[in-house]
């Protein structure tokens, strides 16, 4: 088995800076991060902002020193040989504002092309090329600061792939995208890695969908810790005994969830706001403990606007493992912040 | 040199190539040219560099020029100041276009790209320094001539290939001087702004932008000399005026001999100085987020 890309123990903690009267704070990003990501493979990052992610991209990528533990890229160790790394990788950050304004997209990837090492003659080859795949060709001569957001993405995703690095990282890669610009991207990453079994891509995402579709294997990520790795059917497949449930009911109105949670059977409950009503995802350890929940919302006065059972999603896996949703987690979070 | 792992799992081998890339020299001078390409591109589609760093350093310049004739200052003066005016677009240069890019660079995710590209730092440095020095040039060369046009300044050379030596060694110094500074540059934030702010206008008045810096005593005068534009400028003006060696601060071979060793030292100390901060701002998570 290839392995390209290794982590033992990974660890970062950050020192923030406080003001001049207060002592810096520690912030651990990342927690003994043990992977291995095999060579072809597509491996995805999943969780939520701040779970971790960039900073793991970050290391990986030879921008940031690791606090505790080691990491390997393409057989190289990333923080003794960073110079053996870099040829070998590039990166795509979701909503970078690379590149120079007054350069055209052509140029703007020509200069990054060159940084590699590429001719000039491949390097615009490539670029016209992959313009074409990203359904950018129409713009290569049009200024960078005259591109929207998504379409500036593209031109940054193209970037990524000129220098047809070992390994790519492609951290958050469709963010600002369209759905349908998302949909064509995704499929080229897929049909990238496919077409040469010595390309690896790993991508962090907080879009479930993203990580299911795409991905042989995910790990999911939270709070610095990498909590579960396999493929995604098989984290799905972790659920399979367990009942899925979405109910809507009407708004909770301050009611919170732990009435349910106290519940014999129900292992997990996370909840969502939506336009005037409430959503529940029900997590129970099987079909007849239903029963018992649809008593508890009549008691509480919720009317069921609608109630599905479903299969389970990569969603179901982050909250049986850490117990609340994504969302939840980042809104604790923002809240925490704030 | 390739870790060594344990024999299972194997970590992957390098892959064949796909498409040939240059690596070393080759890389370098690619490197050097893809940077410079924004800089010189870019002065050619935005225009309004022109008023900002021609004109307003013009009014500069007749400001002084006016002072100096209300109090029948020798006219060689005239030419100082016009000189020094000129030399001001490269200063700046420094200052916005080297020193402090660093922190734009960080804000735009450019940086990172630069420092995770098999590139070196020195290059991409030596990319804005080229870029900036041929758009910088034509810049100082339009204040010179339209100055020496508007204010009928004199110039007799006395030695035209000294001058031409004075003139590379002390573009070679500065720029060697904005390396350095650049890689101090790595580690700041915000702060970057309000520090270039603080070096421009005290070395415009400590370097003898618009009169002879030997005016300033010989300590003074001494302690500037370690901003090569200090002696590169006395010495450009002892060359091109005939009464420009008596306003002199030391005799000309001398200044490009310090100016011979400070290119040296400030070339050298940049490349050590680059390497360090950039592991330094690797180690302290400062080279893609400027708030830790």
């Amino acid at each position: 088995m290839d392995l390209a890309i290794r982590t033992e123990n990974l660890g970062r903690v950050y020192k923030i800076r406080g003001g001049k009267k207060t002592e810096p704070k520690s912030l651990t990003a990342l927690q003994d991060v043990n992977l291995e990501v095999k060579s072809g493979e597509l491996f995805g990052l999943l969780g939520p902002n701040g779970a971790g992610k960039t900073t793991l991209i970050k290391i990986l990528t030879t921008l940031l020193a690791p606090t505790t533990g080691k990491a390997w890229v393409s057989g190289f160790d990333a923080v003794q040989d960073p110079d053996k790394v870099r040829p070998r990788i590039n990166m795509v950050s979701g909503g970078e504002s690379s590149g120079y304004g007054l350069l055209t997209v052509r140029e703007n990837l020509w200069m990054f092309s060159q940084f590699y090492g590429l001719s000039s003659a491949v390097a615009n080859q490539r670029i016209r090329e992959l313009l074409d795949v990203v359904g950018l060709a129409d713009r290569i001569n049009t200024k960078s600061s005259d591109l929207s957001t998504g379409l500036r993405q593209k031109m940054n995703i193209v970037r990524g792939f000129l220098t047809d690095p070992d390994v790519l990282f492609l951290d958050e890669p469709t963010l600002g995208l369209d759905v349908g610009a998302s949909r064509e991207v995704r499929r080229f990453i897929r049909s990238w890695v496919d077409d040469d079994p010595t390309r690896t891509i790993m991508l962090t995402t907080h879009y479930m969908v993203e990580a299911d579709e795409l991905c042989d294997r995910v790990a999911i990520i939270n709070s610095g810790r990498v909590l579960a790795c396999d493929t995604p059917a098989n984290l799905k497949h972790r659920l399979q005994q367990e009942a899925i449930f979405r109910i809507e009911v009407n708004p909770l109105n301050g009611k919170d969830t732990q009435m349910f949670e106290a519940l014999p059977g129900v292992r997990n409950v996370s909840h969502t706001e939506q336009d005037g009503s409430s959503v529940l995802e029900f997590i129970l350890e099987n079909d007849d403990v239903v029963g018992s929940v649809v008593n508890t919302l009549t008691h509480g006065n919720l009317h069921i606007l609608n109630l599905q059972k479903r299969e389970p999603t990569l969603e179901d896996v982050f909250v049986d493992l850490v117990g609340r949703s994504m969302d939840e987690v980042e809104r604790t979070q923002e809240e925490e912040g704030a | 040199m390739a870790t060594t792992l344990p024999a299972e799992p194997r970590m992957q081998s390098t892959a064949a190539p796909r498409f040939s890339k240059v690596s070393g020299w080759k890389l370098f001078i690619k490197t050097i040219g893809a940077r410079a390409y924004p800089r010189v591109i870019g002065a050619q589609r935005e225009k309004s560099w022109m008023f900002f760093e021609i004109f307003l350093p013009l009014l500069a310049v007749s400001a002084y020029v006016f002072v100096y004739r209300a109090i029948q200052a020798p006219e060689e003066y005239i030419g100082f100041v016009i000189v020094g005016g000129a030399m001001t677009a490269f200063w700046m240069n420094i200052l916005w276009s080297m020193s402090s890019q660093l922190y734009w660079e960080k804000e735009t995710g450019n940086l990172a790209l630069y420092i995770m590209a098999p590139n070196s730092m020195m290059a991409i440095l030596l990319g804005m320094a080229f870029g900036g020095l041929f758009m910088t040039s034509v810049r100082a060369l339009v204040i010179f001539v339209v100055g020496s046009w508007l204010f009928q300044v004199q110039y007799q050379v006395t030695n035209f290939w000294q001058l031409i030596l004075v003139f590379s060694l002390t573009m070679i110094a500065l720029y060697g001087m904005g390396m350095m500074s650049a890689s101090v540059f790595l580690l700041l934030s915000r702060e970057a702004w309000h520090i270039s702010n603080l070096a421009q206008e005290p070395v415009y008045l400590m370097s003898g932008f618009y009169f002879p810096v030997k005016s300033l005593g010989f300590l003074t005068s001494l302690a500037a000399s370690i901003i090569p534009l200090t002696l590169g400028l006395d010495a450009l003006r002892q060359l091109a005026f005939p009464s420009g060696s008596e306003l002199g601060f030391l005799p000309v071979r001398i200044e490009i001999g310090i100016l011979i060793v400070l290119s040296i030292v400030f070339l050298v100390v940049a490349r050590w100085l680059l390497a360090y901060m950039e592991k330094l701002a690797i180690r302290e998570g400062r080279l893609t987020e400027s708030r830790r």
